[in-house]
């Protein structure tokens, strides 16, 4: 443990016994910049073809602003839901035994592999109003295609395995001792998870919504089939920029596009940090 | 001893709320892809499958991932590597940067490419002067789908590999063995499954692209067509059927990925309990 | 071991998948580049004009196609993606290729009809025996009136929409501007989805049952009624409606680098001859060929076209006064 902490600790500067510093630096830094950062010049050369105003004028409009509300909006009510279910799942998934369990966890990465623009086509195929799960929601009042609802639904969709694959090897490593310690000393099921449990996953099942969340901001071909597109009302900021493209407007889209591509770097910067400063906390802790 | 919620009811309570859950949410989606696909009975769907532009797209598919993947791997375990091995001025943007393709719309994403060498762009111009054309082809397909699918490896590896920390590495350090036999015999092991599992959803990724490839791709028919794009084009024909037969190909890949993912996963417990 | 095993796999499927890779073909081929529904149309059209080509010169030859949205096409050859001819469904997407310098800047004359060799115009698709008895557009702005068509921001289907709308109301009331921004308003309000591309639209419309009307091309709606079923759907043609061009033209400097000028060149001319002008009507298109006008007259109801130049001068300006970001469209569409 001394070694670890060693290592990690901030501020003293630990030998590079380990070898491959410069092979893995080298590959690391040429691919960043000739497959990331070299296209991203693209989108600043047509930034830097704005005025200041313009680009404000551009991303302040205010239909454009509507559509920062419905994305937002849809994509926090797509985390919260997938935090509550995909943590569900997660626990079901490690703790139990039970017939089909390597079914359903097989199941858990297909909206990863299942391309979106087909998640699109088939969520909105069921549920329309004549589709096989639309037939049962709509007498209830509750209809989903062409409304938020519908947006925030094709989110969770695309989104649920962030949650579910953070949180599913943190629970596995969690030490047994830990909740029977809480059961021995007479607390229930529900103080026992609120008091030791979720402590510990905590900081995956924030790590695993926020990434749900980035994801839903940028997504497109999944939502725009079951969104409806009226305007103010269910535009997502993808189809935004996606309007700009068709009027040839490049800069107006990068505007856009760069709006969003901040936001999600800042989110996962912040996600980044605040992990890396919990494995710190956690490591001191312990050494 | 008891661990929290194995009681009977609850754990019988929470099983059934997942199994129902997942199954509306996730199986039935998988279910209406085959239905529709099958909808006309399965001459029209082999039909479909068999058609000379599919076997091309699919082909095309294919070819594009089987280049992705290795591309990704080594820049993945490179990165990862590199930044919980290490420390250094930078480490922490680093890791931010890869995750770029996240935060980038798909649409985007291939938009940035083709600004950069398409005809207009300044490294396409150059390029177009000695008659070398990746936008439209499948070079500029390969180009953005490695740049959507290059975090996957990366991420999957870099919380395990940090929670691992480099305590065994470092003890066959001391015992002399070179860098290589380090990482094949100490670190290989210890981190297949995420390894595999990136490599799963690079995979995933890579076939199921649509976004970012239709920029680039021209949609030449039997040409530059990807799966993704040729089912987005049938649908566009009012065969329907014929767009979710393709869909579910892409679902079939899929599942035989996930499928093979078990397996192996299931192997290796098996091998540990022998042990 | 499973990863060598792993890599021997993946090094055989990639050499595989490399040598399958059709060998380039000697012939020559062309490249057209065309609208996302034409497909069919030209799976149809190009066989026949190989035929005709073989007949003429001997030579065999080959015919690509590429389909997508009009105007991301018209970006793609802009960006280098080397179509030796466009067949579109808008003039503005051939004309930014004229102004690039990639089509000729008098394109519009080279060819008859304004180098559009079969046109149509928008129509409307109901349900079976039209119970809400829809017949020209002002019945679209009953308040007991839903519709589908695509966005005129991301569908030229779209825009000619919208135009016909205006276009109607501007005769209706005189050239009123009042009256026919609250004609088009509510116009505007009445649509239950706004799709991409026309599509969406369908889909929305037949498959998932939204909306009295669907607004797309009249060889759209008769091609989806026969799709869909002839007794379920019925096809009106208002009275008055809008003129909607398929321009095409050749990409001179990418069929000169081709090798492939003349055979671009044929290939639209052949798209006037009475035979290709027979296959374009049997896809519900109006075409100019006079005896085959004649053998289709039963299917082309009479109606007023308007011109686009009539409705808002040009094309160009309809880009500018409706469409672009902060037009009238985004005016009329703004929340009150």
């Amino acid at each position: 443990m001394s070694v670890r902490s060693l290592a990690i600790g901030l501020g003293s500067t630990p030998k590079r016994v380990l070898p491959g510093f410069g092979l893995s630096l080298g590959i690391s830094l040429t691919f960043v910049s000739l497959m990331l950062l070299l296209p991203m010049t693209g989108l600043f050369g047509q930034l830097a073809g704005l005025s200041l105003a313009e680009y404000w004028a551009i991303i302040t409009n205010d239909r454009v602003v509507a559509s920062y509300v419905v994305t937002i909006g849809a994509a926090a009510v797509a985390a919260i839901v997938n935090a509550a279910f995909g943590l569900l799942l997660a626990w079901v998934l490690v703790r139990y035994e039970f017939p089909g369990k390597r079914l359903l966890d097989a199941l858990m990465d297909l909206p990863f592999a299942l391309p979106t623009a087909v998640a699109g086509i088939t969520l909105a195929t069921l549920y329309s109003s004549n589709g096989w799960m639309g037939q049962l929601l709509e007498p209830l009042g509750l209809q989903v295609a062409y409304t938020w609802v519908g947006i925030a639904l094709a989110m969770s969709f695309t989104s649920i395995p962030f949650v579910v694959r953070t949180v599913q090897p943190v629970l596995e490593d969690m030490p047994h001792e830990m909740d029977e310690a809480a059961l021995t000393l007479g607390a229930s099921d529900f103080t026992g998870f609120r008091r030791v449990v979720l402590p510990h996953l905590w900081p995956a099942l924030v790590t695993g919504t926020g990434l749900a969340f980035v994801r839903s901001l940028g997504e497109f071909g999944a939502i725009i089939f079951i969104a409806g597109n009226m305007p103010y009302e269910t535009e997502i900021t993808a189809l935004m920029i996606f309007v700009r493209l068709q009027e040839y407007d490049y800069a107006g889209a990068s505007a856009i596009a760069s709006v969003v591509l901040f936001a999600s770097l800042a989110l996962l910067l912040a996600i980044n940090i605040w992990q890396g400063r919990f494995i710190k906390r956690l490591h001191g802790g312990h050494g | 001893m008891q661990r929290i919620g194995d009681a009977p009811a609850v754990r019988r309570l929470l099983i059934s709320a997942a199994v129902v859950l997942a199954a509306l949410f996730l199986l039935l989606p998988l279910v209406a892809i085959f239905a529709q696909a099958f909808a006309r009975g399965i001459d029209v769907f082999w039909a479909n499958v068999t058609n000379h532009y599919t076997l091309a797209a699919i082909q095309l598919t294919l070819f594009i991932a089987v280049l992705t993947i290795p591309v990704c791997l080594v820049f993945g375990v490179a990165l990862a590597w590199l930044v919980t091995r290490f420390r250094f001025p930078g480490r922490r943007i680093l890791q931010t940067l890869i995750d770029i393709p996240f935060a980038v719309s798909p649409v985007v994403a291939g938009l940035v490419y083709l600004l950069l060498y398409g005809r207009n762009g300044w490294l396409g111009n150059w390029l177009d002067g000695y008659d070398i054309q990746l936008m439209f082809a499948w070079p500029g397909i390969l180009l953005v789908t490695i740049f959507v699918t290059c975090p996957f490896v990366a991420r999957e590896l870099i919380p395990l590999m940090q929670a691992q920390g480099s305590r065994e590495e470092e003890a066959a350090v001391t015992l002399g063995a070179p860098g290589w036999t380090i990482f094949r015999r100490v670190t290989l092991p210890n981190i297949r499954w995420a390894l595999l599992y990136g490599v799963i959803l690079t995979n995933a990724r890579a076939v199921g692209e649509f976004g970012a490839v239709s920029v680039v791709s021209g949609a030449i028919r039997g040409q530059t067509n990807t799966l993704p794009l040729h089912l987005e084009q049938l649908y566009q024909d009012y065969n329907t059927v014929g767009a979710f037969a393709s869909a579910s190909l892409l679902a079939l890949i899929a599942l035989l990925t996930l499928v093979a993912k078990a397996s192996l996963e299931w192997r290796a417990a098996r091998r540990e309990v022998h042990a | 071991m499973r990863f060598h095993t792993l890599r021997r796999t993946l090094i055989a499927t990639a050499l595989g998948i490399g040598l399958a890779t059709p060998a380039l073909a000697a012939e020559r081929e062309i490249l057209n580049s065309s609208y996302d529904i034409a497909r069919e149309l030209f799976a149809a059209i190009n066989p026949e004009f190989r035929n005709h080509w073989q007949s003429e010169h001997g030579e065999e030859i080959g015919i690509q196609q590429s389909h997508g949205g009009s105007s991301a096409q018209a970006r793609a050859i802009l960006q280098g993606l080397r179509a030796d001819v466009v067949t579109y469904n808008q003039v503005t997407d051939v004309q930014v290729l004229a102004d690039a310098g990639l089509v000729a800047e008098d394109w519009q004359q080279q060819l008859p009809n304004n180098a559009s060799p079969y046109y149509s115009t928008t129509a409307f698709l109901v349900r079976k025996d039209n119970p809400k008895g829809i017949e020209s557009w002002d019945d679209l702005v009953r308040d007991d009136v839903k519709m589908v068509f695509p966005n005129p921001k991301t569908s030229g289907n779209g825009r000619y929409t919208y135009l016909a709308a205006w276009g109607f109301a501007d005769q209706h009331f005189d050239g009123d501007e009042e009256q026919i921004h609250d004609f088009m308003r509510t116009f505007l309000r009445n649509v239950a989805v706004f799709d991409t591309g026309g599509r969406g639209a369908t889909t929305s419309f037949i498959e998932r049952g939204i909306g009295d009307v669907l607004i797309s091309f009249e060889s759209e709606v008769n091609n989806i009624r026969q799709e869909y079923g002839e007794d379920d759907y019925e096809v009106i043609v208002p009275p008055v409606s809008i003129l909607a061009e398929f321009p095409v033209a050749v990409v001179e400097p990418n069929a000169e680098r081709n090798g492939n000028l003349d055979l671009a060149q044929a290939y639209l001319d052949y798209l006037y001859s009475e035979e290709a002008q027979r296959m374009l009507a049997g896809f519900n298109y109006r075409v100019h060929h006079e005896a085959v006008v004649e053998e289709f007259a039963d299917r082309f109801p009479d109606t007023e076209l308007l011109l686009v130049e009539d409705i808002a001068g040009s094309w160009e300006e309809a880009m500018e006064t409706h469409f672009d970001s902060g037009g009238l469209l985004d005016q009329l569409q703004r929340r009150r």
